[in-house]
């Protein structure tokens, strides 16, 4: 940093925000040194958002201060000040899709040419010069759409260094990334802390946090709970410091008994294969069994699963307690009695305008009354008991799920896959972008659940998920290439789903 | 285009999963959004009875005078509603007001001996009902097979029956038809306990379409489309075909608005429906339903048609110049949307 070195990049003292009766942030604290890359961690609804919108000048604070080294925070409406202080890298695309990466860079602040026209030329130089500077290595002439979640990213932060800002916020940069992207993010990120950037980094991946962060910060419940080096703050004082109590998480699925090799099969697929996508695969699970698939983004296992439900064309035969059940039909899926949670819950989970109890009934609306006909009481009813069954923090059934936080409408999601009484359940990411509480409590409800004589086929690549499983089938490319059973040894199953190490082919 | 996000816009603020409020309370601010519009409309009925103390507010008055004018609209706008609420759109319903009776009429009355014709005069009914069904068809064919844009579809659409509509009615009217079709003589005329059938049909309808909507598997399977098709299509709701079902009723029941705007007229004009789809969509955002679907209710729809016949009416009665009237209409209704924003809070979109 060319400023005082001894400043805070930037320092958050006391913010407050409420929406309506909501309290969204009752103490924002936060103090982030120059050069270091600080990680800011907490539970869904802790109110890292919200913070994050006060420090990039996006919400106004109800009380508390922003300063940037050391000067207050420029005025609301001042964007050009703004971004020279800060950026943020969101989940969600903020670049126009139609348009070129260097056009994109250059939004509204094109070079212009003869007669004050813009020039074209110019345009793409100044970009492949900035894109250059911190090696981004990105064609400046590639329409932003065709980008990669990873060079989408890389070019944001570019964008936002160009305007000045040398202090980065990343919400959960990694969540849509594979490990090796992932590896290549970080290789960028330490790179760039070296040419003297400042990063604020959101994640629900702890062990990310100690790969790259030099300190964390924790908020809970809307209020600053604690800043200190990562290395004196273990994984399990990090989860306390999240969850707010002592005993820390259970390690679900731990005591699960072996499944009999009596078992009847709940799922058996016959040389399922999507077109395409991936070859004939058979694939038995068992009443009461957990398996689960993993492999990369590549490999087709979401296909698969896709195709299992009745979403996708497939080949083959899928029978559900020995009963084929017809293909490319979710209504035919859902009567032979298979339970659904897709893969991004946003997309095609939940509708967020409708309410947790039309949510979480969503799959069983023939059943709520007789000819067609839905009595709200009996949906509410139903509603009210997956609020209690999942845990779902709710004001009741009435509530749109869009208002819930991201773990408790992956819970509604769950009970909308629950709801039909499944003979087994089709997981594809059960935890994605859900906070520690939440994912040991999804994964409870997957474990208790087969207990009960289901079966569950879990797509995932998370190390967590697949703990819970009682046998785990990796694939590569369309293709099964290795099966574990419970105890298999992390490195070996990361080096599997990369493909490396394993002769495959 | 949803790729196109604003550069900078952040994430929704996460609300920490407290509860803020009880069940109850949220229920009846809900409901009160429907009531939006009851302010506006209390506000015109004074108005009304200062320009016209002796009659405005009498029965008759408002029957007569005020409702009976807007049933045809009213249930377009259900129509209209429907397909709204189900994520689509349909222009062509105000080309169908027009073609449905058009259709029917000539097969019974006209000077052709085109299918046998002429039809018997109960066939009336029955057949401007399937016509408009049959519209709803083609349309959904469109829509949902081929996956063309609605907007696109239903605007062909609409130009070309407004076409076919010109070629069978052949510029001219044909009128005098109370006294050839008993269908339409007792649409325009019959009264049930001193009130209009017209609005009895439209008080049934809207009935109707409130249990359907807010009591039926169907019902609900229409907002679930509308707020989220592929989260709808993975809960095991046949998407296309509620798309499908929800255009063909919407079809049905502008065609039914037509034969009903043509008992009142005693006729069908060549230009029957022309232009109404601006009135249409008027009312309907009005009225709080959302043009990104999913959202809206039709008792909110309802009030916004009641508010747009009053505001009619009322203009009328404050003696606004004919040729100024429909400029005049225009800011009002201009006037009734940000009235709406406000008195909802809410965004329209």
């Amino acid at each position: 940093m060319v400023d005082d070195e001894s400043k805070p990049v930037v320092e958050a003292v006391g913010v407050a925000k409420r929406f309506g009766p909501t309290v969204a942030l009752a103490d924002g604290t936060l103090t982030v040194l120059p050069g270091e890359t600080h990680a800011l961690v907490g539970r869904n609804g802790a109110g890292k958002s919200t913070l994050v919108g006060v420090l990039t000048g996006l919400l106004k604070p109800d009380a508390g201060q922003v300063r940037f080294a050391g000067r207050p925070a420029p005025p609301l409406g001042d964007r050009v000040a703004w971004r020279q202080q800060v950026a943020c890298v969101y989940q969600k695309p903020s670049v126009v899709g139609e348009l070129s990466v260097a056009e994109n860079l250059f939004l509204d602040r094109q070079p212009r040419g003869r007669f004050g026209l813009l020039s074209r030329s110019r345009l793409r130089r100044a970009a492949n010069d900035l894109l250059e500077s911190w090696s981004v290595p990105v064609d400046a002439d590639t329409p932003a759409k065709e980008l990669t979640v990873e060079q989408r990213q890389l070019v944001e932060i570019a964008g936002a260094l160009s305007h000045g800002a040398r202090f980065v916020i990343l919400d959960e940069p990694t969540a849509q990334l594979e490990a090796r992207a992932i590896a290549r993010l970080f290789d960028r990120l330490t790179g760039l802390q070296q040419q003297g950037v400042t990063f604020l980094f959101i994640s629900h991946h702890l062990p990310e946090i100690y790969e790259i962060c030099q300190r964390v910060t924790v908020f809970r419940d809307a209020r600053h709970i604690v800043t200190a080096p990562v290395a004196e703050l273990d994984h399990a004082r990090l989860v306390e410091a999240m969850i707010g109590d002592a005993h820390g998480l259970v390690q679900v699925g731990k005591d699960r008994p072996p499944v009999p090799d009596e078992a009847e099969p709940a799922l058996t697929l016959d040389a399922v294969g999507v077109p395409d996508l991936t070859e004939p695969i058979d694939l038995t699970i068992r009443q009461g069994e957990i398996v689960g698939v993993a492999g990369s983004a590549a490999s087709g296992k979401r296909q698969l699963a896709e195709a299992v439900v009745g979403l996708r064309p497939r080949t083959g035969r899928v029978r559900v307690a020995g009963v084929t059940v017809r293909p490319a039909s979710v209504p035919a899926a859902l009567r032979a009695g298979i339970g659904y949670l897709p893969a991004d819950r946003n997309a095609d989970g939940f509708v967020p305008g409708l309410s947790v109890a039309e949510n979480a009934t969503m799959t069983v609306a023939d059943r709520l009354g007789p000819a067609g006909v839905v009595l709200p009481k009996r949906r509410d009813a139903q509603g009210r008991r997956a609020i209690a069954d999942l845990d779902v923090h709710a004001a009741g059934p009435h509530q749109p799920v869009g208002e819930l936080s991201g773990g408790n409408a992956q819970k509604v999601v769950m009970a909308r896959a629950l709801a039909r009484d499944p003979r087994v359940l089709v997981l594809v990411h059960p935890t994605v972008g859900v906070d520690v509480r939440s994912k040991e409590s999804l994964l409870g409800v997957v474990d208790a659940e087969t207990r009960a004589g289901r079966g569950a086929l879990l797509v995932s690549d998370e190390l967590d998920d697949l703990r819970v499983c009682d046998r785990v089938v990796v694939m590569v490319a369309g293709r099964v290439v290795a099966e574990h059973g419970r105890g298999w040894d992390e490195a070996t199953l990361v080096a599997e789903i990369e493909g490396i190490g394993e002769k495959h082919v | 285009m949803s790729e196109t996000l604003a550069v900078g816009a952040p994430e929704a603020p996460q609300r920490p999963p407290r509860p803020t409020g009880r069940p109850s309370k949220r229920l009846r601010l809900a409901r009160l959004r429907d009531l939006a519009l009851v302010p506006p409309i209390i506000a015109l009925l004074i108005y009304g009875y200062t320009l016209k103390p002796d009659v405005f507010l009498t029965k008759s008055y408002l029957v007569d005078t005020v409702l009976k004018y807007q049933t045809e609209l009213a249930l377009v706008v259900l129509a209209e509603a429907l397909v709204l609420i189900v994520g689509k759109f349909d222009l062509s319903l105000e080309s169908v007001v027009g073609i449905a009776p058009a259709v029917a009429v000539f097969l019974v009355v006209g000077q052709t001996s085109m299918l046998g014709a002429p039809w018997p005069t109960w066939t009336v009914l029955p057949v401007a009902l399937a016509f408009g069904a049959l519209i709803g068809v083609f349309n959904g064919l469109l829509v949902v097979r081929f996956k063309l844009s609605a907007f696109i579809v239903t605007l062909a659409m609409l130009i070309a029956l407004r076409g076919l509509q010109l070629a069978i009615v052949g510029g001219a009217t044909i009128s005098n038809l109370a006294n050839r079709i008993p269908t339409i003589d007792n649409l325009g005329s019959l009264r049930i306990l001193t009130v209009p059938l017209s609005i009895w049909i439209v008080v049934v309808a809207f009935a109707v379409g409130v249990v359907v909507l807010g009591y039926t598997r169907f019902g609900r399977s229409i907002y679930a489309v509308g707020g989220n098709a592929d989260a709808a299509r993975a809960a095991g709701i046949r998407v296309e075909r509620v798309i499908w079902v929800t255009f063909i009723v919407a079809g049905a029941l502008a065609a039914l608005a037509g034969l009903m705007l043509s008992a009142r007229l005693g006729s069908v004009a060549a230009n029957q429906g022309n232009g109404m789809i601006f009135t249409v969509f008027a009312a309907a955002v009005i009225g709080g339903i959302s043009l990104d679907g999913g959202k809206g209710s039709l008792v909110g729809a309802l009030t916004g048609v009641v508010l747009l016949g009053l505001i009619q009416n009322v203009l009328t009665l404050a003696q606004v110049k004919p040729d100024q009237i429909q400029a005049v209409n225009g800011l009002v209704i201009l006037v009734a949307l940000v009235l709406a924003r406000l008195t909802s809070g809410k965004a329209q979109d």
